[in-house]
C-alpha cells in the first residue's frame, strides 16, 4: 500500500522500497525510543519517590535528545585486543534483529510494513537473529564479563523462545492464520472478541477457552520479558554481577545501538502480545470514524489503539523492572524448562482438544 | 580422549558496581561455578593506626570516623569508651544516654544501607532508594545535633562536642513513629519477595562452628543462630538500662545462617534499635555534656582493650599508653576485616551471581577493612 504510493511518486522500485523500509525507523522507532527512555526514567523516578530528569525541556522531556547528542559526540573506543570485524558488526546485527521485526507488525489496517502471510513466524525468526549479534559482541570484546553475559544471554533467549513459540502455535491453531493483519481483523468488534476472551467465536467453546488463553498470555508475557532481557530476567546485563554484560566494552553510538535495540525490542514483543491476545489494532469499543461517518479516521484510531496497547505492556515491563529483584541463571533456566514449557504444552493440548469439540 | 581444561580466573573489582568499595576479588571459575575466592585488599589503606601514634588522644577521633564511614558515631563511641577506661573517668548520665541514642540511630542508618544495597546487589533497585530516603532523615537528625552528616567528630573523650538541639527529642520521636511502618513496607517489597527468597535462602550458609572459628561477630554471628551481643553480654555505657531482645537467625526460609537470615537479622535489629531509642528518649536526664571532658588527656602507663557492638559486629580498640599525650599504639579489631576472611569458605561451589549475594550479606565496609 505504502510501497505503491512511493512507487507511483518516484517511479523507481528501489527508492520506494528504501523509503518504505526507513519509514518505521523515523516515524516510529526513533521517536518511540526517545519517548521510552524518558518515560522509563520518569516511571522509575516516581516509583522511587524521586523526580527524575527535570532540567531539559518540560519535566525533562528533551533529556533523551540531549543524551543522544552526548552519545554522538563520544569517542568510539575499540579496545586493542578486540576482534574488530565482529566487534563492529555486532551492534548492527542486534539492531537489525529488533528492527526487522517491525516490518511485520500491523500498526493499523493500512499501515503495515509488509503484510506477510507468515507474519508471526517472521517476527519470531528475525528476533532470534539478534542472538548471533549478542554472541559476537560478547566474544569479540575479549572481556570475561562480556563473554559470560553473552553466553548467558544466548542460553536465555534460545530457551525462552520455546514457550513463546508454543503459545503462538496455540493461537495459530485456534485462528488458522499466521498473518498478523488477518489475526487482528478476526478480533474486530468489541473487546470480548479478543483472543484473551476466547476469540471471535461464540457458545461454550469460547467460554472454555478463556482460562487457558489467560494462562497462555501469562506464559508468553513472561517469556517475552526474558527474550528482551528485562528484569527479573536481565541476567545477561546484570549490573551488579557482570557490569553491563555483553555490551560492557561498547561506547558511543555502538552502545546507543544496543540501547535502541533493547527499547525497540521491548515494543516489538509488546506489540506481538497485543496483536495475538488483545485484538491488535482493534478498538475495544467501536470507532469514532464509524460514528461520524469519517472513513479516513479509522486507521488513525487504529494506530492510536495499537500504540496504546503496546505502550501499556511496555509500561508493565518497566513496572516489573523497578519492583522485582533478579533471578539467578540456574533459576532462570528452571523457570523456563521446568515450569513454562510443560505448562505451555499442556495448554496447547487442552486448547487443541477444546477447538476440536 | 579427554580435553585438557583449565579454570578461568575472573577479576572482580576494584572497579566493580557491587564490591561495596574498592575490593578486588579473584574468582577461580569452572563455568559459572566458584572454585575459590581470594580477596585482595589494601586499595583504601590510609595508615590509620600509624597516624594515631603521632596524634594526641582527641585528635584520633576524626580518624576513627573515617574507618567505617557508615557507622562513624559508633567508631567514636568505641574509641571514647576505650580511652575513658584507660583514664578511669566516669561520664555524666546524659552523655551516656545521648551516645546510646546516636549510636542506635547510626545502627539503623547503617543497616538501612546494608539492606538497601543488598537489594541492589540482588537486582531490586527501588528498595535501595526507599532505604536511602529514610537514612537521609536520620542524617538530618545528626546534622541538627552536630552539623555534620557523615563524619561527625561528635563523641569526645569524656563527653560530647555539643549538647542536643532543643528540638532534637521531638524530631527523634517523630522519626521513630514515622519509621516504624516503613519497615513493614520494606518487608512487603523485598523481604518476602519470592524471587528475593529464592536468591538468598540456602545460599552462603555459615554454620555456627565455622562462624566462631573465623571470629565472626555481630549480625552475621547472630544469623548463624548464636545469641551474642556485646551490648548485653559485655555491657558498656547505659545499655543495661534498656529492654531489648537479641534477634537470631532461625532459618525461616531456608537453613540457619544463610544469606536471607543475615539479611533478616538486620531488619529485626532495626526494630530493636527503635525500641532502645524510644526508651532512651523517655528516660534521658538533664545535665551538662562537656563537664567531664578532661583538659589534658595524659593517661597513665598501661594498656586497655575495650569492645563495643558496632552495627557490623565487635569493634575493639587496643590502646597502649606510655604516659605521654600521644598513644603509643592504637590497634583496631574491625568486624569487616574479620568477616571478609570467611568469603572463600562461603562462596565455594556457588555461582558468580551468589558471590555478590554473599558479599552483600556479610556487609563489609572497605574503609574499615583497609583502615
Amino acid at each position: 500500500m505504502i510501497y505503491d504510493f512511493f512507487y507511483k511518486l518516484f517511479g523507481s522500485d528501489i527508492i520506494a522500497a528504501l523509503i518504505q523500509s526507513l519509514l518505521p525507523l523515523f516515524i516510529f522507532i526513533l521517536p518511540y525510543a526517545l519517548f521510552a527512555v524518558w518515560w522509563e526514567r520518569k516511571v522509575s523516578a516516581h516509583m522511587q519517590d524521586r523526580l527524575g530528569p527535570m532540567r531539559v525541556g518540560w519535566h525533562g522531556a528533551l533529556q533523551p535528545i540531549a543524551d543522544i547528542f552526548k552519545l554522538f559526540q563520544k569517542e568510539d573506543i575499540i579496545a586493542s585486543d578486540t576482534d574488530k570485524v565482529f566487534f563492529n558488526i555486532a551492534p548492527v546485527l542486534v539492531f537489525v534483529g529488533s528492527y526487522a521485526a517491525f516490518a511485520a507488525i500491523p500498526f493499523s489496517s493500512v499501515f503495515i510494513g509488509s503484510n506477510l502471510d507468515l507474519g508471526v513466524f517472521f517476527i519470531v525468526a528475525v528476533s532470534g537473529f539478534s542472538v548471533a549479534g549478542i554472541l559476537m559482541a560478547g566474544w569479540s570484546s575479549n572481556n570475561k564479563y562480556s563473554l559470560l553475559g553473552a553466553v548467558r544471554s544466548v542460553a536465555q533467549i534460545i530457551s525462552y523462545e520455546i514457550p513463546t513459540v508454543i503459545i503462538i502455535i496455540t493461537i495459530v491453531m485456534v485462528t488458522g492464520t499466521l498473518n498478523l493483519n488477518t489475526l487482528s481483523e478476526m478480533q474486530s468488534g468489541h473487546f470480548w472478541n479478543w483472543m484473551i476472551f476466547g476469540g471471535p467465536g461464540s457458545g461454550v467453546t469460547k467460554f472454555m477457552l478463556i482460562p487457558f488463553m489467560i494462562i497462555g498470555f501469562g506464559i508468553i508475557y513472561i517469556s517475552t520479558l526474558a527474550e528482551v532481557n528485562r528484569t527479573p530476567f536481565d541476567i545477561p546485563e546484570a549490573e551488579s554481577e557482570l557490569v553491563a554484560g555483553y555490551h560492557t566494552e561498547y561506547s558511543g553510538m555502538k552502545f546507543a545501538m544496543f540501547f535502541l535495540a533493547e527499547y525497540a525490542n521491548m515494543f516489538a514483543v509488546s506489540a506481538l502480545v497485543a496483536a495475538l491476545f488483545f485484538g491488535g489494532y482493534q478498538s475495544p469499543c467501536g470507532y469514532l470514524g464509524n460514528l461520524f461517518g469519517l472513513k479516513w479516521l479509522i486507521p488513525i484510531e487504529q494506530l492510536f489503539w495499537f500504540t496504546a496497547k503496546g505502550l501499556f505492556f511496555v509500561f508493565v515491563q518497566m513496572w516489573l523492572r523497578w519492583t522485582l529483584p533478579r533471578l539467578r541463571v540456574d533459576q532462570l533456566m528452571n523457570t523456563c524448562w521446568k515450569y513454562l514449557i510443560p505448562l505451555a504444552f499442556v495448554n496447547l493440548i487442552i486448547i487443541g482438544l477444546i477447538t476440536l469439540i | 580422549m579427554a580435553f585438557k581444561t583449565e579454570h578461568m580466573t575472573l577479576n572482580m573489582g576494584p572497579q566493580h558496581p557491587s564490591t561495596h568499595g574498592v575490593l578486588r576479588l579473584e574468582l577461580e571459575l569452572e563455568g559459572e561455578i566458584i572454585k575459590a575466592v581470594k580477596p585482595h585488599i589494601g586499595y583504601l589503606h590510609r595508615c590509620f593506626e600509624k597516624h594515631a601514634e603521632a596524634m594526641t588522644y582527641p585528635q584520633v577521633i576524626p580518624y576513627t570516623d573515617r574507618m567505617d564511614y557508615l557507622s562513624s558515631i559508633y567508631n567514636e563511641f568505641g574509641y571514647a569508651v576505650a580511652v575513658e577506661k584507660l583514664l578511669g573517668i566516669q561520664v555524666p548520665e546524659r552523655v551516656e544516654y545521648i551516645r546510646v541514642i546516636m549510636g542506635e540511630l547510626q545502627r539503623i542508618a547503617s543497616h538501612l544501607v546494608a539492606i538497601g544495597t543488598y537489594g541492589l546487589d540482588i537486582g531490586a533497585f527501588t528498595p535501595f532508594l526507599f532505604c536511602f530516603i529514610d537514612r537521609e532523615k536520620i542524617l538530618s537528625l545528626f546534622e541538627m545535633t552536630c552539623g555534620a552528616r557523615l563524619l561527625y567528630n561528635y563523641i569526645w573523650v569524656g563527653g560530647l562536642s555539643h549538647d542536643l538541639h532543643p528540638d532534637f527529642i521531638r524530631s527523634a520521636k517523630e522519626f521513630v513513629t514515622y519509621f516504624r511502618p516503613k519497615v513493614k513496607d520494606l518487608n512487603n517489597l523485598l523481604t518476602y519477595n519470592k524471587i528475593f527468597i529464592d536468591r538468598t535462602a540456602n545460599v552462603g550458609i555459615l554454620p555456627l562452628e565455622t562462624a566462631i572459628n573465623y571470629g565472626i561477630s555481630g549480625p552475621n554471628l547472630r544469623a548463624s543462630g548464636f545469641e551474642w551481643d556485646i551490648r548485653k553480654d559485655d555491657t558498656y555505657s547505659v545499655y543495661n538500662k534498656f529492654n531489648f531482645d537479641i534477634p537470631i537467625g532461625k532459618g525461616l526460609q531456608g537453613t540457619v545462617g544463610d544469606c536471607w537470615d543475615r539479611y533478616y537479622v538486620r531488619i529485626l535489629e532495626i526494630e530493636e534499635s527503635l525500641k532502645i531509642i524510644e526508651q532512651a528518649l523517655k528516660q534521658i536526664p538533664e545535665g551538662d555534656v562537656t563537664s567531664a571532658i578532661p583538659k589534658r588527656i595524659k593517661p597513665p602507663v598501661g594498656q586497655v582493650y575495650s569492645r563495643v557492638e558496632n552495627p557490623r559486629g565487635e569493634l575493639g580498640y587496643f590502646i597502649i599508653s606510655n604516659g605521654t599525650p600521644n598513644p603509643f599504639r592504637v590497634k583496631v579489631k574491625g568486624p569487616s576485616f574479620v568477616h571478609l576472611g570467611v568469603m572463600n569458605e562461603l562462596c565455594k561451589g556457588h555461582m558468580v551471581a551468589d558471590v555478590i549475594a554473599i558479599l552483600g550479606s556479610i556487609d563489609i565496609v572497605l574503609g574499615e577493612v583497609d583502615r
